[in-house]
Parts: C-alpha cells; structure tokens; sequence
C-alpha cells in the first residue's frame, strides 16, 4: 500500500506528464496545418508533370531508344529501398508501419534471391531497420536540421538515388513512406520510382505536342525531375502522416493520463479517509479504556 | 478566337500565379518564345530567365529555373523548379544559386560538363538581366 506523500507524488508528475503531451499535441497540430498546407501546395505541380510525362512515355512507347530511367535496366536484380521516416519518435506506429511495410518487402526480395539495398531518410527508420538489415545499408539522408522541407531536400535526395543508378549500383529503386488520409488514418505505401511508372491517363494522348527540343531530349530531361518531384511529394505526405500521427499519439496520451489522475486522486481520497477513520478509532478506544 | 489564355505558373512548393494573360514570354531551352492565344500545342524546356506575362492588368516578370511549359491554344502551364517575382530575388539569393551551379558545373564531366558550364553561363546571365 504506497502512503498518502507516494500517491501525491505520482499524482503530481502524471499532471505533469499531461502537460507535456497536450503541448505536444497542440504543437503538432499546428505543425500538421502547415504540413498539410505544403503538400496541397505542391499538388498542382505533381499532377501536371505526371500528367505531362505520362503523355510523353506513353508516346515513346516501347521504343528501344527510350531512356533507362524510364525503360529500366532490362533486369530487376538489384533492389534500392528508400524507406522514409520520421526524425523523431512519440508518433504512435507512423515510423514502425513504414518500417515493417520495408522489411516485409525487403524479405520478400531476399527470398526470392535478389539483392536489396536500403538507403534510410530519417533517423527512425534507419534504428529500427539497422539490426536485422544494418549490413543492407548503402546510405542514409539526415533531415534533422530541416525546419521545412524544401524541393531541394528532395533534389538532393534525387542526386543521391541518380548517382547511385547511373553507377549501375541498382536496377529497381522503390520508395516507402505513409501516405496521408486524415489525422487517424496514415497508410505505409510503397512506391517504385526507378524505372519510372506513370498512371495511365486517359485523356493524355487527345491532344499532339510540338517537342522543343526532341521528345527525347525533353524525357531525358525531365525524368531525373520526376524522381525528385516524386520523392518531395513523398516527403510532405510523410511529414503530415507525421504530424497527424503524433498529434492522435498525442490526444490519447493526454486522455490516458487524465485517467490514471481520476483513478490515483480517488486512491488517495480513500487513503487519506483510512487514515482518518484509524485515528478516530484510536482515539475513540483510548478514551473508552480510561 | 478568344484573345486571351489562361495562365499557371507552379513551382513544386506553390502556385505563383494562375491568371488570365494575352501573352507569355518564356525562356525556352532553345530560345525565347512568346504565347499567346491559338498556339500550338508546345512542351518546351526552360533555361534559367525570366518569364514575362502580359495581362489586362499589366507586366508581370518571374524568375525562373529548369522546368518546362506546357502550351495549349487555350492554356498555357508552366512547371518551373524554382520561380519567383523578379523584384523579389535578392542579390544573395541569386549568389547562392550561381554557387550552387557553379559546384555542380566543378564534379561535372563530359556531357554533363557542357550541360553545367551552360547552366552557369545562363545564371549569370539571370543575374545581369535582375541588374544584381
């Protein structure tokens, strides 16, 4: 039985827990309005490049003059995995799903003999994969020190998996991350961007365009972009998953503690109650043998 | 013919402008064109330089990087890495994309050497046309 001075010292630092992670949830509230304002921002772009590029693949076909990035290597032997996470914990499971969504992939592929390489965005993904497949790692991209993701966090990312594919390092690149819905709902989603794939669309071959330059020069051009373009989408949907994870972590935490207060004060009421009664009885007795 | 078309610039981050305009002049890979209402359907590359649209409302000059337009008799699109109003470039800014081409022109070979020594040719050239 903890005395009265333990039960007010327990009840005292869970209030003080509560305070912590109701400030965190209202942080990443406003936090996850941003997020979400950045990556509706950027909507317009993806959608017109991806509209625009799958117009132009679509007409390249299946020419043998198409470019690697987007007609592949001919095999799929060598799997590059980017697994984006987040840079902090006290999310909920936004960073174990992405992780577990990797791993599951990267099994798979090992099963079937192929090679895997993990390349991690994000310190989480990269502790929670580093002791089944730390031996996989090629690289890791550290955004600690940024605020807001730019387009050239993503470009800089791109350059990297670029890089690394004009050096034959990988023949097949697949990104992870989790794709926003709302502030419960955060789906892990794999993404293959290296060869590239585009949604067919159905409108996209209505209309004929002049090329300047050639049409191949401009695909040339533009797919290194649309792996970057790709990756910043990626990025901003996983940092309002982010946000929007850690924000209902968060709520339930706070609801959680506000809980363990109402048990923990009822418990110490009755205590103290105890205690009281005891004294009475003691008095009351020792009154009565005089 | 209706004599204007409607106008998007977008740069991944945001959308700058979205207006109606009697003509755009961009700064294509193989040289400057201008659009205006009934072109023909174009894609074209940008080089660095500076996008000018025309509108009932006046001139408005943008900044811009690679990227590419998408034109249409009705609309025109354009897809920019980074673009920005002119008058709101600063000489830093401006200093920090010269060095960041500058760097990539350095590890650059080859091809790509060219590619990158053009790309620094055409930021200054950027930069002269902002008078920074």
């Amino acid at each position: 039985m903890p005395s009265l001075k333990d039960l007010k010292n327990r009840i005292g630092s869970v209030k003080n827990t509560r305070k912590i992670t109701k400030a965190m949830q209202m942080v990443a509230a406003a936090k996850l309005r941003r997020a979400q304002e950045a990556a509706e921002a950027s909507r317009p772009y993806t959608e017109r490049f991806n509209a625009v590029m799958s117009g132009l693949a679509a007409s390249m076909g299946d020419a043998s003059g198409a470019p690697t990035l987007l007609a592949g290597t001919g095999k799929d032997q060598v799997h590059l995995l980017v697994v984006m996470t987040a840079e902090r914990g006290l999310c909920g499971g936004f960073n174990a799903n992405i992780s577990k969504l990797a791993k599951a992939r990267a099994n798979a592929l090992t099963a079937e003999g192929k090679t895997v390489k993990i390349l991690t965005v994000g310190k989480k993904g990269r502790d929670a994969l580093k002791r089944e497949y730390g031996q996989y790692f090629v690289g890791h991209v550290d955004l600690t020190e940024v605020k807001r993701i730019g387009y050239s966090d993503a470009q800089g990312i791109a350059r990297d998996v670029l890089a690394r594919f004009e050096a034959h390092e990988f023949d097949v690149a697949t990104i992870f991350y989790a794709k926003f819905v709302n502030v419960v709902t955060q789906i892990p989603t794999q993404q293959q961007i290296i060869p590239a794939v585009f949604e067919e669309q159905e409108d996209a071959a209505s209309t004929v365009y002049d090329y300047e330059p050639s049409e191949e020069a401009i695909l040339a051009d533009l797919l290194p972009r649309g792996v970057a373009t790709q990756l910043f989408s990626a990025l901003l949907e996983n940092g309002a998953s982010e946000q929007g994870a850690r924000m209902s972590a968060m709520d339930n935490a706070t609801r959680n503690a506000g809980e363990m207060i109402d048990k923990l004060t009822i418990e110490f009421n009755r205590s103290r109650q105890a205690v009281i009664t005891n004294e009475l009885i003691e008095i009351i007795s020792g009154a009565e043998a005089l | 013919m209706a004599d204007t078309l409607q106008f998007d610039l977008v740069s991944p981050e945001r959308s700058l402008a979205s207006l109606e305009v009697t003509e755009v002049q961009i700064p294509g890979s193989e040289g400057d064109m201008t659009a205006m209402a009934g072109h023909a359907p174009t894609i074209t590359t940008l080089r660095p330089g500076i996008l000018r649209i025309v509108s009932a409302e006046g001139t408005q000059s943008f900044a811009v990087t690679g990227g590419f337009a998408e034109i249409t008799a009705a609309a025109t699109s354009v897809l920019a890495e980074r673009a920005m109003p002119a008058d709101a470039v600063t000489a830093e800014m401006m200093a920090e994309m010269k060095v960041e081409a500058e760097k990539f022109a350095e590890g650059a070979t080859g091809e790509t050497r060219d590619v990158a020594d053009k790309l620094v040719a055409e930021m200054s050239e950027l930069a002269g046309a902002l008078s920074l």
